[in-house]
């Protein structure tokens, strides 16, 4: 079979049903924009799990001078209570990586950049605010080693986890990629259905010339390629549109707007975005070959 | 060229078999007309020779192979050595004549050369020198057939089926065609012809197989349409 007689029949085949070919290219289009946005979103978590996890502390709140938890029955907490802590957590080596003591004054001065411009930065003093030590655990997921440690010892308010807090945000985010996902492969689908339905037409609107083929003694992978070969086509141009709406995700929404609204974390790089497209545009290529050959096997029998 | 041996054909799910226990041999280089009421079998014996359908029993050779053991992949180079005719000519509207003679060449992969090289020869052969860039709308049923037998004769088949191809033609056109079977027969291509035409069976004097109702009821070399008396 000649490649020039091919390529003619596959411009050929999708010419001539144009509406069909639009049609697979926009879904094939829409259906991997929403795969490569929850590719995205799952690189984005895990670019953030890395970020945040590698900076989560365990928090020892010290008793202040109002502090109500029972271990802090005996006032404020003492200067040899603080030392002997400190003597603890350093003993605790290599679990425990490093130790950082935030004075009253360093946890005022963090809550007010917290919570700039509200009523509350204005009106909290220094005497609110309780000392603390940060610990920074070689391994994150250990920090039960910590709290039964120090959790309820005397001069110790609490032991916070950051990782805790973190966790629920991630759950939530991991409900969101889910979700995500969900849509992209019901779209995936729909594209596989749509390609399919697609090659049952044209192989029922070409069946005058497969037949013709067939009785000349055409191989079944020369009939079929062209077939094949145009589903391909609309599938990758389909994927240079998903393309394109990810490099606008990424100039746009993530350059533009999201990293100079949350500078608390970083986002994903374009290498990120140039792997997804790869990914995206060989996974609807893929699908409609698949597609193609599957529904051409039981339509156009040879 | 052609050997049937105890052919029996079951279509699925009908009772009564389209062939009964047919064995026939026709060889290379002969003229066999395949007669017969609608519905006698004519067709499926064409069928079954394209390995289209496969025997419920018997075996079929052509071309010196067994179908009925003759793998799958291994059926479009059987098919490249049969040439094969049809009443309603199957000609592609949107080719010229040139080009649905070089369509079959294009699908098993002939270069250009060799295309531009023999498909004017053919087109000569039948008749139709003049009339490359005509499309199948300009053209006469019988110079349609024409294009049909040319793009079946293209590739020099040692066999050419041809089912009812006057059975569209007007008498007078129907003699041009027979004329060109002859001619081609006489090249060496073994010709087997299905037809309802009992004036061309009388004219030719050809061998006659008559099927009815699936049996085989009649092999007489240079017969008549009717049955012999």
């Amino acid at each position: 079979m000649r490649l020039s007689f091919i390529l003619s029949e596959v411009r050929n085949g999708l010419r001539r049903n144009l509406n069909m070919t639009l049609a697979v290219v926009i879904t094939v289009g829409v259906s991997l924009s929403l795969f490569g946005a929850a590719l995205l979103v799952r690189a984005q978590v895990s670019q953030m799990k890395d970020y945040w996890y590698d900076r989560v502390e365990v928090s020892i709140f010290l008793c202040g001078p109002v502090s109500e938890a029972p271990s802090c029955s005996g006032g404020a907490v003492t200067d040899v209570q603080k030392q002997q802590i400190l003597a603890d957590l350093n003993s605790l080596k290599p679990l425990v990586q490093k130790v950082y003591y935030e004075s009253k004054a360093q946890a005022l001065q963090r809550f007010q950049q917290q919570f700039k411009g509200s009523p509350l930065a204005q009106n909290a003093t220094v005497d609110q605010m309780p000392e603390s030590y940060r610990v920074k655990l070689s391994d994150p997921t250990k920090f039960a080693v910590i709290a039964s440690a120090f959790a309820g010892r005397p001069g110790i308010e609490d032991v916070q986890d950051q990782r805790q807090a973190l966790d629920r945000l991630f759950r939530a985010l991991g409900g969101l990629q889910a979700l995500a996902l969900a849509i992209a492969f019901a779209m995936l689908l729909v594209t596989v259905l749509l390609i399919a339905n697609t090659m049952r037409v044209a192989s029922f609107s070409r069946r005058r010339e497969t037949s013709i083929m067939r009785l000349v003694g055409a191989s079944n992978a020369a009939i079929r390629m062209p077939f094949v070969l145009e589903a391909a086509v609309a599938a990758f141009a389909g994927g240079v549109v998903a393309a394109l709406g990810l490099v606008a995700v990424k100039a746009f929404l993530i350059d533009r707007t999201l990293a100079s609204t949350f500078q608390f974390t970083t986002f994903i790089g374009w290498d990120v975005i140039l792997w997804t497209i790869l990914e995206v545009v060989l996974t609807g290529v893929a699908l409609a070959v698949v597609a193609a050959s599957v529904t051409l096997r039981r339509y156009l029998r040879v | 060229m052609i050997r049937f041996e105890n052919v029996t054909k079951v279509h699925k799910g009908q009772q009564r078999p389209a062939l009964r226990d047919i064995s026939v041999d026709i060889e290379k280089g002969e003229f066999v007309f395949l007669v017969g009421a609608s519905g006698s079998g004519k067709s499926t014996f064409l069928r079954l020779c394209l390995r289209e359908e496969r025997p419920t029993s018997g075996v079929i050779y052509v071309a010196g192979k067994d179908l009925t053991k003759l793998a799958g992949w291994k059926v479009p180079a059987l098919r490249r050595q049969i040439g094969t005719v049809f009443q309603d000519f199957r000609l592609l509207p949107n080719r010229t004549v040139a080009g649905n003679v070089a369509f079959a060449l294009e699908v098993i992969g002939k270069s250009s050369a060799e295309i531009a090289g023999v498909v004017p020869n053919v087109l000569e052969l039948v008749g139709l020198e003049g009339k490359e860039d005509r499309y199948p709308d300009q053209l006469s049923g019988g110079e349609q057939q024409r294009v049909a037998i040319a793009r079946a004769f293209v590739n020099r088949p040692q066999i050419l089926l041809a089912d009812e191809p006057t059975g569209n033609l007007d008498p007078e056109t129907s003699i041009g065609i027979m004329k060109l079977l002859d001619r081609i027969n006489r090249i060496g291509t073994t010709v087997v012809m299905a037809t309802h035409d009992a004036a061309i069976v009388d004219q030719m004097r050809k061998r006659v197989i008559e099927l009815e109702s699936g049996r085989l009821v009649r092999d007489q070399s240079r017969g008549v349409y009717g049955s012999a008396v």
